[in-house]
């Protein structure tokens, strides 16, 4: 499919999560279309005006993004399981500075390709592909596995802390393999960081050594995202990452998942349109294996170009 | 009662009133076969509650009969009455090195065999070569394996690990006895491990794979640590049939109640050597036993069962203790 063209990077202004998306249409530097634009669709879809409706509605939180970097492309990717094929031909740029939220209907290979972005994918049995990803310009089939995944983490859907201390969860990942165990202190450091970038320092500074399956299902998947950033990646890759989780502890990662877009490209799976309306600066909808729209989040919920698009992003199916 | 409180719900008043609540988990409500079943079920499990309480309560109040501090720490000696035949310290002892040499051969064994199992498993073949042979060395009477290891250890080759004279192998020893049980205890440390292994959800392993760990690390610091509580169940479960069992102690550690060293440097002559262990000691003092000393079997079982209900205890202790912390 054709790449549609990145719009210049958007500035915006005024203050940033309470203003309504009425105002901040203004501040996107080109916007194409208004963001009322999904009236137009009415016609075509009775469910139409009250899904976009109910997006306009919805405030979304938006710091101003620095300029984007190309870390990843994926070129003309396909995945197949044996012989049913979960993701056709995708191209695709994944940028620093932006997070991309793959959306679409259940089984339509958008974890998959999450999963191929650190070749997870080749431990499950029976997976073909062809097509190729670079990570830095780098074919990622030509890298160590150990090494892309320490510069292509993830975080999963349920909270997976190790068993051990909170401190152990985050230094395991610091350890370089086969070399000499790093003592407490050399890596005190660099865990406390990593706590911090996932705003949970604060929270569990005294509790450092108590296990990390004690603290609470937010707090946890926090705590996976401090360890995925611990090996200091270029790229985070999340699958739906609050689905497990009450609203609040949602809110304060999506505030942290757009908070952590200046430094790591950041691209989320998720099955809940709210959520990508309001971390995603852009979107890829597939479905059945395909892409069938990537364009800006602005785009995708305020006038999407296929009509497939349209009907899921409306509500109606999926 | 379900009647009338469907007829009082019925719609035609606009205020409908409360249902009367209603027990949902009362079985007076089931089908008259659900009833039977439930009744059936009761008393099949109240039977064994009986027969095991039966057996425990008795083998309790007989040996408190008998049992003395004093029989702990004298050795077995050869006498008339039963007031002069000794204790059974050398039976104990006898039980912990057997018990000690079996788990040092199937701890290893059985948990790397697990792990090959549950994360590796290839060549495929292989893996199911090794798993239906662990069945079936689960299946092995231990009276087969004796039989089997009193052929292996009276090999020359292996002379070393029993006492030998004049090139002839006697093959009984306490390494031979502790080779053979760890095959015993093998098969129950190995479905335990694996099983512990199993139950760990794939995406936790995924996650170590996710921040660039080998396979190797992850197994190491993540999967072992997390299955750690079924090692410690399987470690127990097999550790209860090694010191439980006679087959093999009856063939492979000799007939003598007294530790009986075969020569040499002092520890490894005892090991060389031939013994006995509680359930031989028990064995031998039956009433239908060579010694016929049934206080004396008496004292020894009570023994025996108070250190196997010990080991259960622990393995429900640790069983309750890992499903407090857990994956969603």
């Amino acid at each position: 499919m054709e790449l549609s063209k990145p719009p210049p990077v958007r500035r915006l202004t005024g203050d940033e999560g309470s203003a309504p998306t009425r105002e901040l249409a203004n501040g996107w530097s080109a916007p194409p279309q208004p963001l009322e634009a999904p009236n137009n669709h009415a016609q075509s879809n009775g469910n139409g005006h009250h899904a976009a409706s109910a997006f306009v509605s919805a405030p979304r939180r938006v710091a101003p993004a620095s300029i984007a970097i190309d870390r990843m492309r994926v070129n003309d990717l396909s995945v197949s399981y044996g012989r049913k094929r979960a993701v056709d031909s995708v191209s695709l740029p994944i940028r620093q500075g932006e997070v991309l939220a793959l959306i679409g209907p259940s089984g339509c290979g958008k974890t998959t390709l999450l999963r191929s972005l650190n070749r997870l994918t080749e431990l499950t049995k029976g997976t073909s592909y062809s097509g190729q990803i670079t990570l830095d310009d780098v074919d990622i089939a030509s890298m160590e596995p150990t090494e892309l995944r320490r510069r292509v983490t993830m975080v999963f859907q349920q909270p997976n802390p190790f068993p051990m201390s909170v401190f152990g969860n985050v230094a395991y990942v610091l350890r370089e393999q086969a070399k000499r165990r790093p003592r407490r202190k050399e890596v005190r450091g660099a865990v406390h960081e990593a706590l911090a970038r996932a705003g949970l320092l604060d929270e569990v500074s005294d509790d450092l050594d108590h296990p990390a399956l004690r603290l609470s299902g937010g707090q946890q998947q926090r705590l996976c995202i401090a360890r995925a950033l611990a090996a200091n990646p270029e790229v985070l890759l999340l699958d739906e990452p609050c689905s497990a989780l009450d609203p609040q502890s949602t809110k304060v990662i999506e505030d942290l998942i757009v908070k952590l877009r200046d430094d790591v490209a950041v691209v989320i799976v998720t099955h809940n349109l709210q959520q990508a309306y309001r971390v995603a600066d852009y979107v890829a909808f597939m479905y059945l294996g395909e892409l069938v729209e990537y364009a800006s989040a602005q785009t995708i919920f305020g006038s999407p170009q296929e009509p497939r698009t349209r009907d899921y992003v409306s509500g109606a199916f999926g | 009662m379900s009647a009338t409180a469907l007829a009082t719900a019925a719609p035609p008043d606009p205020p409908i009133a409360a249902p009367p609540p209603r027990r949902c988990d009362s079985s007076a409500s089931w089908r008259l076969s659900d009833r039977l079943g439930l009744a059936v079920a009761w008393a099949l499990g109240l039977f064994f509650c009986a027969i095991t309480a039966a057996i425990v309560i008795y083998l309790l109040l007989e040996g408190l009969k008998y049992v003395s501090p004093h029989l702990l720490v004298t050795h077995p000696t050869a006498g008339f009455s039963e007031s002069q035949t000794g204790g059974f310290l050398d039976p104990m002892i006898g039980t912990a090195i057997v018990a000690l040499i079996a788990m040092a051969i199937a701890l290893p064994v059985g948990i790397s065999t697990a792990v090959w199992l549950s994360e590796f498993g290839r060549p495929t073949a292989l893996a199911r070569i090794v798993e239906s042979t662990v069945e079936m060395l689960a299946g092995t009477p231990s009276i087969v394996l004796a039989l089997f290891g009193a052929i292996v250890f009276e090999s020359p080759v292996l002379g070393f690990l029993s006492q030998t004279t004049n090139h002839i192998v006697l093959g009984r020893s306490f390494f031979a006895a502790g080779a053979m049980l760890s095959l015993v205890g093998l098969p129950l440390v190995v479905s335990s491990v694996r099983e512990g292994l199993q139950a760990i959800p794939s995406h936790v392993r995924e996650a170590s794979y996710a921040v660039g760990k080998s396979k190797t690390a992850t197994t190491r610091r993540v999967l072992l640590p997390a299955a750690r509580p079924s090692v410690i169940t399987g470690a127990m479960l097999a550790l209860g049939r090694v010191i439980g069992d006679t087959a093999i102690i009856l063939v492979l550690l000799g007939s003598t109640l007294n530790l009986a060293g075969a020569g040499g440097a002092p520890l490894l002559s005892t090991l060389r050597g031939q013994g006995s262990t509680m359930t031989s000691y028990i064995y031998d003092n039956a009433p239908t036993g060579e010694g016929n000393q049934p206080e004396k079997a008496y004292a020894a079982a009570f023994v025996l069962l108070v250190i196997v209900l010990v080991l259960n205890v622990v393995v429900d202790f640790t069983g309750r203790r890992a499903r407090r912390l857990q994956w969603s």
